[in-house]
């Protein structure tokens, strides 16, 4: 995968292959401009590989997938919507706004804490209940496979961990799969149950690491084995600071 | 956040009781400035501080819409004035927003139209009266085109910046979703821009009002405009002043009824 602009191309993916099953949490771990970003927007569907190809259930990726939530750094919500206007964006998208899925969304938004704010404008609400709102708008499509882009890089640091284990919970209730994009060691240990570890531009994978730890992330946090796993990772990310 | 307040605190009332006062103040200053403007202008005249016939008075502007009124000429002239601004406006606005749209549609089409653009936006309009004339007769449609013109640039600028400022991410999040280029434009762009419309609308009524202005100035034989150049022709500076002092309240009026959507728009957005 390369990138084009007037100074040249800029390699920015080669010799890459990973997979993830269902129902997994996996994590990518790496430095920053590393192609992360890149490879969940090959994944979403938003780019084409220059070469080889990017498979889901077995069919390859040409156009965003219906099985596939995105959730970006930012909550990019729609200020000029309600709360629940914009938990139903992708819906409305899809053209898939019926009972059924107004239904689910008013469930998720109960189970977010949000079901008092549904009538709310997004301004009105603090910077964790905004992602909430963003979450619950990736879930009302009933995705299998989330693409998680530095969801929680926006937030402050309780609100992070605190989200963290709503968004785990919400996302392993239903046997969902999910590649988190992160450079934050700690949140990929809590939260994946595999980390990828890439390498700089062109990004290639250094390692995969199995994390073998119970209960939530806020749990895990706790273990001893948390500190392992992430001094291990802490060297294998050779982190330079220049 | 909704918060319910039962007991309005002593501190609060008088901060609100402050709040209220000056804008009374503020009010009371805004007509006092007019009135005593005009009381002065007025005085100034009938003590021959100033030449009445030259620089006209409030009262004799009065009486000479009194007169037009009578003769029900005040009430043509008005009409066809606010016809054609309206007609311009509106072609003008809706032109610039079909414009904005095709632009951000295709980028290749805004590089070609650049240059073109640029040009026509620093070409002084008024140097097209002639050829308008010519092409479109001396009548409304002359002074409709002409107002449109003048308008349809500054719309169209407007409003494409604000098409050009919605984050690309909002854009990203609905392609994730699988979301069409129409899509895009329906679900976000066009909402997300409309602060930059009504902005848009508001430059475009004042551009309005200079283009008509022109328009008569140019061809007419009706309207404010025609009424201000035939009173400078015949040397009676009551009729310009008068229509002058028409074509303000006017103005203002539109304005404050401009004002009034611009908040029922904001309302319903909950900004």
């Amino acid at each position: 995968m390369y990138y084009h602009d007037l100074a040249g191309e800029t390699a920015v993916l080669q010799s890459f292959s990973m997979k993830v099953e269902r129902g997994e949490f996996v994590a990518l771990l790496g430095p920053s401009g590393c192609g992360k970003s890149t490879i969940l927007s090959l994944a979403a569907g938003l780019l084409r590989p220059d070469s080889g190809r990017v498979l889901l259930r077995g069919e390859e990726i040409i156009a965003p997938p219906f099985h596939m939530g995105y959730m970006l750094q930012r909550d990019q919500l729609f200020p000029w919507l309600s709360v629940r206007e914009n938990a139903r964006l992708g819906l409305r998208v899809r053209g898939m706004l019926g009972e059924e899925s107004q239904d689910r969304v008013e469930t998720l938004l109960k189970a977010c804490g949000l079901a008092d704010f549904a009538n709310a404008f997004p301004r009105q609400l603090s910077g964790g209940m905004r992602q909430r709102v963003a979450l619950v708008r990736t879930l009302a499509v009933d995705p299998e496979f989330l693409l998680l882009d530095e969801p929680f890089s926006a937030l402050d640091a309780q609100t992070r961990l605190k989200l963290a284990d709503e968004v785990k919970l919400l996302i392993q209730a239903e046997g969902r799969a999910a590649l988190l994009v992160s450079h934050d060691i700690a949140e990929c240990v809590s939260m994946a149950g595999k980390v990828v570890v890439l390498s700089k531009r062109p990004a290639r994978i250094k390692r995969v690491v199995e994390i073998e730890l119970e209960g939530t992330p806020l749990e895990r946090r706790g273990l001893p084995r948390f500190r392992e796993y992430f001094d291990f990772l802490w060297k294998e990310l050779d982190v330079h600071v220049d | 956040m909704c918060m319910s307040i039962n007991r309005v605190s002593d501190a609060q009332q008088v901060f609100l009781r402050r709040l209220k006062r000056q804008d009374l103040l503020v009010r009371a200053c805004r007509w006092g400035i007019l009135l005593l403007f005009l009381a002065l202008w007025e005085l100034g005249a009938q003590f021959k501080w100033i030449d009445a016939f030259l620089i006209s008075s409030p009262g004799r502007m009065l009486l000479t819409l009194k007169t037009l009124m009578e003769s029900g000429e005040l009430l043509r002239h008005v009409g066809v004035t606010l016809w054609e601004m309206i007609l311009g406006f509106f072609f003008g606005t809706a032109l610039g927003l079909l414009l904005a749209m095709a632009l951000w549609w295709s980028n290749t089409l805004a590089k070609i139209l650049d240059p073109y653009l640029v040009v026509l936006n620093a070409l002084p309009k008024i140097a097209l009266g002639p050829v308008l004339i010519v092409w479109m007769g001396s009548g409304t449609r002359a002074i409709v085109v002409m107002t449109l013109l003048i308008s349809v640039i500054v719309t169209l600028a407007t409003v494409l910046s604000g098409f050009l400022e919605i984050a690309p991410e909002k854009l990203t999040l609905l392609r994730a979703f699988g979301a069409s280029k129409w899509d895009c434009l329906r679900m976000v762009v066009l909402p997300g821009s409309v602060p930059a419309i009504v902005s848009a609308i508001k430059l475009g009524i004042g551009m309005s009002w200079v283009g008509v202005i022109v328009g008569e100035f140019l061809v007419s034989k009706a309207g404010l405009g025609y009424l201000i150049v035939y009173g400078g022709q015949v040397f009676k500076l009551d009729l310009v002043m008068a229509a002058t002092a028409i074509l303000c309240t006017l103005a203002a009026l539109m304005y404050a009824v401009t004002a009034l959507f611009e908040k029922r728009v904001r309302d319903t957005r909950g900004e």
